[in-house]
């Protein structure tokens, strides 16, 4: 091989190698923007720098002990071997040790994260103001009921009924300084299940929530471990919609 | 040319079939084995090791970490945990020692597809193979240190990286990465020989230079017995590191493959019908010497 040979010959690799790392780019660029409802565990950094701190071992995911978590795949909207989890299927248990933090070894979840409360997950946002029935006038306040940080990331708002003139409304309201978004989510399962007669229709497709839980910042506790009363409203609803909404009681 | 349908028959005739595939069996257990550890937790409930490649923990204990991806974390501004250096520590010392590509033919799982794609290549007769560089794997290697550092994405390699992929794919979710996996087969079927791995892998080339003083080598002690059949080139996946080892007695070259792109697979070893190969020390040469004196002494033709 002479040198024009030699030369010719390094400059085509380092073109496809380059052009490889053109697309390599580009491709990250698109991977690293993340649907809202997925969510990272607690503890982790800002998405760039998590991404370019956590190395896809899932040593998280296992030791999740709800094994809430994945890792996302090939195809999936959130970067590849990262994990992540989708509050409304199966919300982040706040556990008090937080174990999934404890696992990072690279400090994608940070490990300075001791109290789970601190954690900034997601924001629980009532996205469906037309479905929620506090807005109309009905006394809910199972999202209020189920929020693990009770009265604290969601407070009952009082306002006048304009519609009977004379009644109250209690219009669920979070408060970003301390929501964790947590189980807040599942209660529209709830709706889909009330018997329509007692309701408006329209609440009946109401299947999708009207709380959604936004990725980027959120906090946590763990709802298996109250030490509340159950409250009663949840009681009052008939059997078999406790556990499909998965409310802990 | 070598006639591929009599491939491995002389190995066979002179040592049976188990001693002729002896390394390749333990190379698949091995591949199989880790897998099978890892699999043994969400499976079966037995939880000996957690984790993947990137990093595992063992037994609650035994912490190992791929030190090539948390070079990359490490660029794109990560300080560590502990127990991610101490992984990283053990695992660049065990490949030191037993060399650096024993990661591509003991461990990687994607060595089972290129293998595959390998032995179908040499069943169907196929011999075209279109001329990729051997260095671009570590324009690779280069590239994908270089993308964590300029690009916000983080470690961007592992976006893609069909390594980490099947083998986070068969212990935790494939996803669309049999795909990959699928593409990197015919590639290495179709496109080149040994195309992947021998080529484009910037792991390979990564643990590659891990390996490149390693203390365990494959030699050619017995050099002298070859009798030319050539067929260790065929099967060997690096086949350009065998010939100075083998052939290079005039030039005075030393017996071991003292190069690191070998990856200590040993299908040289079970091939040769002559045991031409075997595993041994970096610095060999001083033995071959010595059995050649000795040889001499007790009056063996050389």
């Amino acid at each position: 091989m002479n040198r024009r040979q030699f030369l010719g010959n390094m400059l085509k690799t380092a073109c496809g190698v380059g052009l490889v790392g053109l697309g390599l780019g580009a491709y990250s660029k698109r991977a690293s923007s993340m649907p809202a409802n997925y969510i990272r565990p607690p503890g982790a950094l800002p998405e760039e720098d998590f991404l370019g701190a956590c190395i896809r071992c899932g040593l998280c995911v296992r030791d999740c002990p709800y094994d809430i978590l994945f890792l996302g795949e090939v195809g999936d909207e959130v970067a590849t071997g990262t994990p992540y989890f989708i509050a409304r299927s199966g919300p982040c248990e706040m556990c008090e040790d937080i174990p999934c933090v404890v696992a990072c070894p690279t400090n994608a979840l940070d490990h300075e994260l001791k109290d789970i409360e601190e954690s900034r997950m997601g924001l629980a946002v009532v996205i469906d103001q037309e479905n929620c029935i506090a807005f109309h006038g009905l006394r809910c306040e199972v999202c209020f009921n189920v929020c693990p940080i009770r009265g604290r990331a969601i407070s009952l708002d009082m306002q006048h009924n304009t519609r009977s003139g004379k009644h109250a409304l209690f219009i669920p309201v979070v408060h970003s300084e301390a929501c964790t978004a947590v189980d807040c989510v599942n209660v529209p399962a709830f709706w889909k299940r009330l018997p329509s007669r007692s309701f408006r229709c329209i609440w009946q497709k109401a299947s999708w929530a009207s709380i959604t839980v936004w990725a980027g910042r959120r906090k946590t506790k763990r709802a298996r471990h109250w030490s509340h009363p159950t409250p009663s409203i949840v009681t009052t609803y008939p059997k078999g919609c406790v556990t499909t909404c998965k409310v802990k009681v | 040319m070598v006639d591929l349908t009599t491939l491995g028959d002389d190995a066979i005739a002179a040592k049976g079939w188990f001693k002729s595939h002896k390394f390749l069996i333990l190379r698949r257990l091995s591949q199989l084995g880790i897998l099978a550890l890892f699999l043994a937790g969400p499976w079966f409930g037995l939880w000996i090791v957690k984790g993947n490649l990137a990093s595992s923990l063992t037994l609650d204990f035994l912490p190992l970490t791929d030190p090539y991806v948390l070079l990359q974390a490490m660029l794109s501004g990560v300080v560590p945990e502990t127990a991610a250096i101490i992984g990283v520590v053990i695992v660049l010392l065990f490949y030191f020692l037993v060399g650096g590509r024993v990661y591509c033919s003991w461990v990687c799982p994607v060595n089972m597809v290129t293998d595959l794609a390998a032995w179908l290549r040499r069943k169907l007769g196929i011999r075209t193979t279109s001329q990729i560089s051997r260095t671009t794997r570590y324009w690779m290697l280069v590239l994908t240190l270089i993308l964590p550092l300029v690009v916000t994405g983080g470690i961007v390699w592992e976006l893609v990286n069909p390594v980490s992929m099947m083998f986070r794919g068969i212990v935790f979710s494939m996803g669309a990465a049999w795909v990959m996996i699928a593409g990197i087969f015919l590639f290495d079927l179709l496109v080149a020989k040994d195309g992947w791995c021998g080529h484009i892998c910037p792991v390979g080339a990564f643990y590659n230079l891990v390996g490149s003083k390693s203390p365990l080598k494959v030699n050619a002690l017995q050099r002298q017995a070859c009798n030319d059949c050539m067929e260790c080139y065929v099967v060997c996946p690096e086949p350009q590191v065998i010939k100075p080892a083998l052939k290079g007695e005039k030039k005075g070259l030393s017996p071991v493959i003292l190069s690191s792109d070998c990856t200590n697979c040993g299908r040289c070893i079970d091939i040769c019908a002559k045991d031409v190969f075997s595993y041994g020390g970096r610095h060999a040469i001083k033995i071959d010497e010595y059995k050649r004196e000795d040889e001499i002494n007790r009056g063996v033709r050389v």
